[in-house]
This record gives structure tokens, sequence and C-alpha cells, in this order.
């Protein structure tokens, strides 16, 4: 089990930004450990944020997204104290949700 | 149970292959990460900035300038974590790529814009080498390109 | 090369490090550009990560006695956290030590968890998937510091005693190189190669030095203490390793915690 996300959302002027850290290895694959083996590739490939049962934004990634993965975004029409969610699948379909409330 | 064993009369019902497989996911018969479908192959296993529009499902690409970079690095002191922000300034954005010509991959990353959100992100991308960086922006129906060059410090310098 | 004046051999280093750059680039220019870099990658943290693993670690009941860490006492009085790194190291009665923040979190988990000292000692450096505990917990502590003057005490005479070892083995030359931590870090403006090497006898660098770690370092994608910092040293100037919470350890530590006294702490930083 991954561990939490830490999501930050908060309201600047009339748009919510979101800043989000994701707890993942984001391994390509193409890398070998100091045994000689080839570390299998193992990455977050969907990203999907959620707010009031609509999708305020959506992300398909490679291996080439860094280790810990950062992400910044913004959008109108949310409100403070409001959630967001943002939810992540990998390519061995592990996954997580985590939930934020957006502050004003 | 009794909700699981409604669910799935239902489903039977409807004979809908979808809800049947949405079902079985529920049930965990199928794990959703090798199963989804929606995760662009295609697009991710390109070499080429043309053969990443056309697993995208674009057809051509044509320069644009209506891109900020903003806070993203001409030079990177690690090319593990490169900072790349985009901001399209082109009207009606649907999409935003992040493609680094000199991974074994381009495609590093695919945000769909819906309505109400900015066409702007910021995340961090892993560099092989100093490469064209390119923003590529589907806006209207139509592929836009626009590039940067990031330079990483290598080997010793960075580490 | 208008900047030739202040230092052939940065300019140098620069040329062999970055090889497609014009000349005209190679100064103050890629200097600038680098620290806008630096400056991109500290609008998000990774070390937030390990702080919230370790707030979890310090919360929650675990152990043969089933208890958690929050009665711990790191300086402050039993749960006190916020601005107890920034008086590390410093003298326990209860112990009759000097003991730095790790010392103490293996004091406390051995004394309310019931760990072994073997277990409570464990790993003290992560790596991937192969977490460290005595990291996460780390970054959580000197998360709570952050914007606290740094104060550590001297009033003990075991404090004086540890400061003043600790001197003594910054100074100290040996090894197969006959090398001393003083040997990079006593003079202003050296670099290896791109990195700034602070001087840590004067004090603005020794403050900057101290009050930035723990930091993520965006090149191993770890969260490193100022613990790891000290034990790689020793292990670059070719020393005996320099053992987890040990004497010599606390020592160091706090010379170099002293030193940093007035400044404002603020880590868990970013670094390269």
């Amino acid at each position: 089990m991954a561990d939490p996300m830490r999501i930050r959302a908060k309201i600047e002027g009339d748009k919510t930004v979101v800043r989000v850290l994701m707890a993942h290895e984001m391994e390509t694959g193409q890398r070998r450990d100091s045994t000689g083996k080839v570390v299998p590739a193992h990455f977050i490939q969907e990203v999907t944020a959620t707010h009031n049962g609509k999708t305020v934004l959506a992300a398909q990634w490679g291996p080439a997204i860094s280790k810990n993965p950062y992400l910044q975004f913004q959008f109108a029409g949310a409100k403070a104290g409001e959630k967001i969610a943002i939810a992540w699948v990998d390519n061995k379909g592990d996954k997580r949700t985590d939930e934020a409330t957006i502050a004003a | 149970m009794h909700q699981v064993d409604h669910a799935r009369r239902e489903a039977l019902k409807q004979g809908s292959a979808t809800a049947i497989f949405g079902l079985f996911v529920a049930a965990g018969l199928v794990r959703p990460g090798t199963a989804h479908a929606a995760w662009n192959q295609a697009a991710f296993s390109a070499k080429t900035v043309d053969a990443v529009v056309k697993g995208l499902g674009g057809a051509s690409t044509a320069p644009t300038k209506d891109v900020n970079w903003g806070s993203t690095p001409e030079i990177a002191e690690n090319g593990a974590v490169v900072p790349v922000s985009v901001t399209s300034n082109v009207p009606k954005t649907e999409s935003i790529s992040i493609l680094v010509e000199k991974n074994p991959n381009a495609l590093a990353a695919t945000f769909t814009i819906p309505a109400g959100t900015d066409p702007t992100v910021s995340t961090r991308v892993k560099m092989g080498e100093t490469s064209q960086v390119h923003a590529l922006i589907k806006a209207d129906g139509k592929y836009l390109v626009a590039t940067r060059e990031i330079k990483v410090t290598l080997g010793g310098c960075g580490g | 090369m208008t900047r030739l004046t202040t230092g052939g051999a940065l300019v140098l280093a620069l040329f062999a490090c970055l090889p497609g750059l014009a000349a005209a680039q190679a100064g103050d220019d890629t200097v600038k550009k680098i620290e806008e870099y630096r400056q991109a990658l500290a609008g998000g943290n990774p070390a937030e990560l390990w702080e919230a693993r370790g707030e979890d670690l310090w919360k929650r009941k675990a152990g043969p006695r089933n208890a958690s860490l929050e009665a711990c006492d790191l300086g402050k009085g039993p749960g006190v956290v916020r601005g107890a790194y920034a008086e590390l190291p410093r003298y326990f009665a209860d112990t009759g030590r000097v003991m730095d923040l790790e010392s103490r979190l293996v004091h406390c988990r051995m004394t309310l968890q019931g760990l072994t000292a073997a277990q409570a000692r464990a790993r003290p450096y992560g790596s991937g998937t192969d977490r460290s505990d005595n990291e996460a917990l780390v970054a959580f502590i000197t998360s709570e510091s952050r914007g606290v003057k740094m104060n550590v005490p001297q009033s003990h005479p075991k404090e004086r005693e540890a400061y003043q070892l600790g001197k003594k083995m910054f100074f100290f030359r040996g090894g197969p190189h006959d090398f001393s931590c003083a040997t990079c870090h006593s003079e202003s403006g050296k670099r290896i190669r791109l990195q700034d090497l602070p001087n840590l006898t004067e004090a603005k660098d020794a403050q900057r030095a101290y009050t930035t770690w723990p930091a993520y370092r965006v090149s191993q994608g770890e969260l490193r203490t100022f613990q790891w910092r000290l034990f790689d040293c020793f292990r670059q100037q070719r020393f005996p390793e320099l053992e987890f919470t040990s004497e010599a350890s606390v020592a160091l530590t706090t010379f170099l915690a002293r030193n940093a006294n007035g400044a404002e702490f603020n880590a868990p930083a970013i670094k390269r």
C-alpha cells in the first residue's frame, strides 16, 4: 500500500491552485540494480483530479515523470471548504485516492 | 453479498459487456492496471514527436509561440528531476503533453484540460541528457508545438 | 571570460562540466540559471512525504509495549516537539549523556516502545523501498523546528566537553588521504566541480549548512539527514565508518549545531 499523497489546494483569486506530491518509485524499467538485474518498470500511468464529482484534470504519465511525482494545476468554480480528490493508478494496478479540503 | 448478486443480475439483464467487466474489476477478478485500456501505449512507446502525435490520434503539427514556460529552468542541475511548467495561451486548449526528444520514449506526460480548468500544468520529468523539450498543445482539434532546450549537467557535476 | 578574476578554477570546472555551453555563457550566467533550477524545485518538496510518514510513526502505537513516541522527551519536556531540534544536541539528566536527535529517538524507542538497541538502531538510512523509520521521524521532528532560531546549549560541562571533542574531530587529519573535515570546509569559495563547499569555520556558512539539513536529495530521490551528511563525508574522506549515535557522531554534531546558533532553522530542504 502506497503512502498517502500530500495535497494542498488553495483559493488564489478566482482559481483553486492544487499542488500534489505522490510517493512513488517511478521505475523506468531501464535501470539495473547492484546485481545487474533489470529493475522492473513501476510507474503511475493515470492521474485523475475530481471536484464535486467533476473531473478537473486527467493525466496519463510515462516512466519519465520523476520519482515522488509533483503536480500543480488550477481550476475555477470551487469554494473554500469543499473537497478535491486525487487518484492514481500505476502499471501494476496499485492505486491510491486521497482527498484534501480547499483552503481559503 | 446481496448487493453484489443484485448488481450481477442487473448486469446480466442489461447484457452489457462493460457493466460485467466493471463487476469483475469490483470483485478483484481483473486488475485495473493491466486491464485498463485508457493508457495510450502507442503514444508512450513513440520515439519521435511525429509518432507521439500519431499515437495521440493527430496527423500533423504546426509551431506555436503561444506557450509560456513559466518557471521551467534552462539548465537542470540534475536530470533526474527537471521542473517543467507549461501554460498554453492557445484558445480552446484541450490537452497539454510534455515530450523530451532525447529520452528513450519521447512522451513524458499528457494532461487533458476540461472546461473550467486553466491550460497550465507543472510537473517534473527525467532527462537522460541535454535535449529539446516540447510542449504539445491540442487545441480545437489541432496539434501545436512549442520547443525549448534544457541543458542537463551530467555525471559527477550533478551527482 | 570577464569573471576569470573570481577564480580560474571555477571557470575551468564549468567548462569541464558543460562542454556544450558557449564560452560567454559559462560564468555567472550558468550560476544564475542553476539558481533558477533550485528555486523551481523549492515550490514542491517531496521531503513532505517523509514528514507525513514520520508524524504517523511518532503517533502510532508500536513495539512490544504497544506505545507511541508521543511521551518522548526531546529536551523540552515529554511530548514537546515544536522547537526541540533547534536545541539539540543537549545533556539529558536521565541518561547522563549528551544526545543528538537520533540517539534520543533510539532511547525513546527502547524505553517507551520496548525495542532492543539493535532494533532501535536498525536502518538509519533508507534506500528505495527499503525505508528508514529513523529518516522519517527525523524529517517530522526537524520540520517542527522550521522558523525557530538555533539555540544549542553549552551550559552543562558535558555539553562543553562534547563541543570540544567535536571541534578536535573537525580538524583531525587522518586516513589514507590524510584528510580532515577542515580540508574541504575551512576556506571560503571552495568547490568540488559545480558544488559550493561551505566554510564551516565561518558563522554564515556554518549556519546555512546546518539549518538546511535534512534535505530531499534529488540526485538520490531520498530524504537525507544531517547524520547521513556526516556519515557520507567520513566515507568520502576514507575515514572509518562514523557509527550511528556514537559519542563521536554526537560530538561532531554538537560542534556543528552549536556553530549555527542564532540562525533560523529552515529544513527539511531540497538539494540537488
